[in-house]
């Protein structure tokens, strides 16, 4: 089984539970406004791997991670765009005793079987915005999608860690940010929601690949708005991170 | 008897019988496996003395040095009591007769002395100048009546550097604690009968100078004497309870700091031999536990005053004004029981109740298998300070047992039983350039080691190099070897460190701590060698002086076997070639370390273009570090290639410095203390020795936007990639600044 693989990264407490490799595959439907890794828009940006070529770089660190608590992430661009290589890439990492996320948006949730929630024992849902025009606006798709693959999998019981990033002037009107924790707070197996302050950094990828970014001229979220915006999800009974 | 009476309820034999220190702790310390929930912060008594001595730092900080006595070579005895407010004080004792003022010692090299009085506006006591000139010799000028011309040359090349030949060598530590539980007439006891020993072998050279320096220890223990009882104190018995405990082990270092001006005066392993001490007394309903931090705090500050005289250049060199008052907290004990007690943490909790500082610089012994309440309290206190190191107990043990301490910043010594001859570090890195260019210096042209034939391939071969490489690192090691034979006779001969000396056993260990710098460097170099094209620039004279990388080719840092073996390959090889000498001074043991501390930058800035791309000028990663920006795959990647170096062939210490944003350890602060504690106990079973680790805060980021050459390999890692901070435009920094530090978690 081979897939387009664009990198891995060692990472520490951001994508998902402890130490993890991450592994970034190509390709994504959206096109979020402030998405920081344009890098990986196109499958055509991957390498076409096997499952085995990306395992034996897990497997260097298996040992590291079991011992540091951890696990495994399939992120990207879109892991659902290549949901077999997905499939395949988590019930790797499952046969090794790791822990396993999905790192999605939640758009192709109709393209994760039950093979790939069988083997996922996390979804990071990025779920962007609650109402359909901000969604739009922000990713040039529909929110349904998205909503619909919430629901499944908090009737299947997957764990579901809930991200929002917050874009001030874009995402952050109290009825959208009510929207979605009022949602997330019927979904029980929702365990946190992280709100993630939109930042800039991706700014130098655009200008590699002669793309304007679109949000150049957007500040970073203050503290005031950041503090309202948790509060809103806390409301909801729901835990903040 | 007041031995009965200071040992009240201590269990245990062996060390009543011996000095053994390790025994008596096995047999009284109370492990201690909760949380830090218990401690308290500072009183108002320390707080108000810790505030009376801010403006003083600031006015130090603003003029480079406080005070100094120009006028009275420092001995143990050299000075009267000093107090920074005697009614206020629990501990005494400093080491001029006032805080801050700083004392010289000239027996070292009286050039440092007086360029470092020059450089702070004062002039040396022409007495003074005459009789260490006229009088008495100096070990630095005993070192340059012995050194080879080949020897000078690799010291003015640079390719070995901070040799300590004009300055105190350090890396000593005295077992303080032996005062403390013995008195210092317990010490001479034990002194005379090894001394009754020598006397019945006949004098050959070693023997007379080993009863000499037998006979200098013991003056010296009579100075500590001499030194307490100038404060009122008579330690010539036993310490009763804590608080003279702690007096009686800080008088001992007091006086070593004293007498000697070392590169680093570390402290040992003390805190859980005086938590033995702090719990009988607190048992006793004696002390209260705000008592007992009380007492800690106080000592700490003490040691927080600890200043040498030393020159700005010095001070550039290792960034600041270090000390490297070093301590070991924490490991595991042969028995296997955890050796963290509640003065583990009452320790640390210093951090808190004083501020962060680099001295004492607190070194947490670490295993996995540490109780996790305590693992966890260090874990936060390197969120909130950025101010501890961490080092692999599990590493140390099979070799040193668990009475080991750390001097410096990596150097492993077993308390009381080894001690080491430092040698500063070889750069590898121009050892490379040497070896193509038939060992001719890349900057200068000199010939520096012996005539070869240099390399005049266009395109370097990666086993022709190899070859002359391994012609080159022979000869630094012969050459770098016989350095330090030179300088530590001379240092034995006239900067005996007396005090330090007579708190070990006879006979005592010896490394010949060797190290070097620019590992990074030269094995990237190597691998762009092996699996890029590398074309050579050379100049008229035929001297390569730039390099053409052409292709991919692994580095080391990426956890990638095909780079890290190079490394590997590097420290192995220099250290065969480092036990292939012909003699080593007193028979020491020779070592190797990977650690630059800052001197990566000096280093880099005396190295001219290399092959793996890096600039002439540009500094080396630290110690085993990857070079800044050629790790793509994030911290835990790097530290596994770093783990990879081999500590048989580095017993004298692998240094990692890391640095994460607190975002780039999780969203919550729980989950970041979770995380660090996993990351320590991933990389300590991977086998990686020593690991800093600064979680930068927002004060330091804003600190670097304002000079950005203080923090020229400052990286912001986010997941997916890492950017320089102070590459990034003014904007873009206040971006990562109000990103990482948003939400106050």
């Amino acid at each position: 089984m081979y897939g387009r693989f664009h990198s891995y990264d060692l990472s520490v407490g951001v994508d998902g539970p402890g130490t993890r490799f991450v592994a970034f595959l190509a390709g994504c439907p959206l096109r979020c406004l402030y998405c920081h890794s344009p890098d990986t828009w196109n499958l055509r940006n991957g390498k076409l791997s096997s499952v085995d070529d990306v395992m034996t770089e897990v497997d260097k660190y298996t040992q590291f991670i079991r011992a540091a608590g951890g696990g495994f992430t399939v992120s990207g661009g879109e892991p659902l765009l290549q949901p077999r290589f997905t499939t395949e890439l988590l019930a790797a990492a499952k046969q090794r005793q790791l822990h396993t996320a999905l790192d999605t948006s939640g758009f192709l949730g109709d393209r994760a079987d039950d093979a790939l929630l069988a083997a996922t024992d996390l979804v990071l849902l990025d779920v962007k915005s609650w109402h359909p025009d901000t969604y739009r606006q922000v990713t040039g798709r529909e929110v349904a999608p998205t909503l619909r693959f919430a629901r499944r999998l908090a009737e299947r019981g997957t764990a579901i860690w809930l991200r929002f990033v917050l874009v001030p002037g874009l995402t952050d009107r109290p009825s959208n940010v009510e929207g979605i924790a009022r949602f997330a707070a019927l979904l029980p197996t929702v365990q946190r929601v992280e709100v993630l302050p939109f930042h800039r950094l991706g700014v130098a990828k655009y200008q590699v690949l002669g793309i304007p970014f679109p949000l150049a001229d957007t500040q970073p979220p203050d503290e005031a708005l950041l503090s309202r915006v948790r509060g809103q999800f806390a409301e909801q009974g729901l835990t903040v991170c | 008897m007041p031995e009965r009476d200071a040992w009240r309820g201590f269990a245990g034999t062996t060390w009543r019988t011996a000095i053994d220190v390790a025994d008596f702790i096995r047999h009284n310390y109370t492990p201690y496996t909760g949380d830090g929930g218990f401690l308290s912060g500072p009183t108002q008594r320390t707080a108000t003395l810790w505030e009376d001595l801010a403006g003083r730092f600031a006015e130090e900080r603003a003029r480079g040095i406080y005070d100094v006595d120009t006028h009275h070579p420092s001995t143990i005895t050299a000075f009267g009591p000093g107090y920074i407010d005697r009614g206020r004080e629990l501990i005494v004792g400093l080491q001029t007769d006032a805080p801050l003022r700083r004392a010289i010692m000239p027996a070292g090299g009286l050039r440092m002395v007086e360029q470092g009085l020059a450089a702070y506006g004062y002039e040396l006591d022409p007495v003074v100048r005459e009789t260490f000139s006229r009088y008495r010799k100096t070990h630095n000028d005993a070192v340059f009546d012995a050194y080879t011309p080949q020897i000078l040359a690799a010291r003015r090349s640079h390719i070995i550097t901070g040799l300590p030949d004009a300055y105190g060598r350090g890396r000593i530590i005295g077992d303080y604690r032996r005062v403390a539980l013995y008195g210092v007439d317990g010490l001479v006891q034990a002194k005379q009968a090894e001394r009754v020993r020598l006397d019945a072998v006949p004098s050959t050279e070693a023997i007379i100078r080993d009863r000499e320096e037998l006979a200098e220890q013991l003056r010296a223990l009579d100075e500590l004497k001499i030194m307490a009882a100038s404060y009122g104190f008579d330690i010539s018995g036993p310490a009763h309870d804590a608080r003279e405990a702690i007096q009686w082990l800080y008088f001992a270092y007091l006086a070593a700091v004293k007498e000697t001006n070392g590169a680093a005066m570390s402290l040992g392993r003390t805190s859980t031999f005086l938590d033995i001490y702090l719990q009988r007394d607190l048992a006793d309903g004696a002390l209260s536990e705000i008592q007992a931090q009380e007492l800690i705090d106080d000592f700490v500050i003490k040691l927080r005053l600890v200043r040498f005289l030393r020159t700005p250049e010095y001070d550039a060199l290792f960034s600041g004004d270090p000390t490297w008052v070093t301590e070991a907290i924490g490991g595991i004990g042969a028995d296997r029981r955890p050796l963290v007690t509640r003065t583990s943490f009452r320790y640390l909790q210093t951090l808190y109740n004083l501020g962060p500082a680099p001295e004492p610089n607190l070194t947490v012994l670490w295993s996995p298998r540490l109780p996790d309440g305590f693992k966890r309290f260090c874990a936060q206190l390197s969120l909130d300070t950025s101010a501890i190191q961490y080092e692999n107990d599990d590493l140390l043990r099979p070799y040193l047992g668990d009475d080991t301490a750390i001097a410096c910043c990596v150097s492993a010594m077993r308390m009381g039983r080894d001690m080491q001859f430092f040698g500063a570090r070889a750069n590898l890195a121009k050892a490379l350039l040497y070896a193509i260019n038939g060992g001719r210096d890349e900057i200068t042209g000199a010939q520096v080691t012996p005539a070869f034939a240099p390399i005049e391939d266009d395109i370097l071969d990666y086993d022709t190099v190899v070859a002359a490489f391994d012609r080159v690192l022979a000869w630094l090691a012969a050459t770098y070897v016989d350095a330090l034979n030179v300088i530590h006779t001379m240092h034995d001969r006239y900067a005996y460190e007396r005090l330090e000396m007579a708190l070990h056993d006879y006979p005592v260990h010896r490394f010949l701590a060797c190290g070097i710098a620019g590992l990074s460097v030269a094995a990237d170099s190597l691998a762009a060698i092996r699996y890029a094209t590398v074309k050579v620039a050379r100049d008229a004279t035929g001297l390569a002086v730039d390099y053409a990388v052409d292709g991919e080719f692994p580095r080391y840092g990426n956890n990638d076997d095909r780079a890290d073996a190079i490394a590997v390959w590097l420290v192995e090889t220099f250290m065969s070639k480092l036990r292939n000498q012909p003699t080593y001074y007193r028979g020491a043991e020779p070592t190797l370390s990977v650690l630059t501390i800052t001197s990566n930058v000096v280093y880099g800035k005396h190295t001219g273009n290399t092959p793996d791309g890096r600039r002439a000028g540009e500094p080396f990663a630290p110690g085993a570090n990857p070079m800044n920006g050629r790790d793509r795959h994030g911290m835990v990647a790097a530290a596994l290639s770093v783990a990879k170096l081999p500590y048989p062939s580095a017993r004298d210490g692998i240094s990692l410095t890391n640095t994460v944003t607190p975002d780039g350890l999780g969203h919550t602060r729980q989950d970041r203390i979770t995380s660090l504690v996993g990351v320590l106990d991933g990389y300590t079973e991977a086998g990686g020795y020593h690991m800093n680790v600064n979680v930068l805060d927002k004060a330091t980021l804003q600190d670097a936007m304002a000079h950005p050459d203080r923090y020229p390999n400052l990286t912001i890692r986010v997941s997916g990639y890492a950017v320089n901070f102070v590459k990034l435009t003014p904007e873009q920094q206040r971006d990562v600044i109000s990103r990482t530090f948003h939400g106050g978690l």
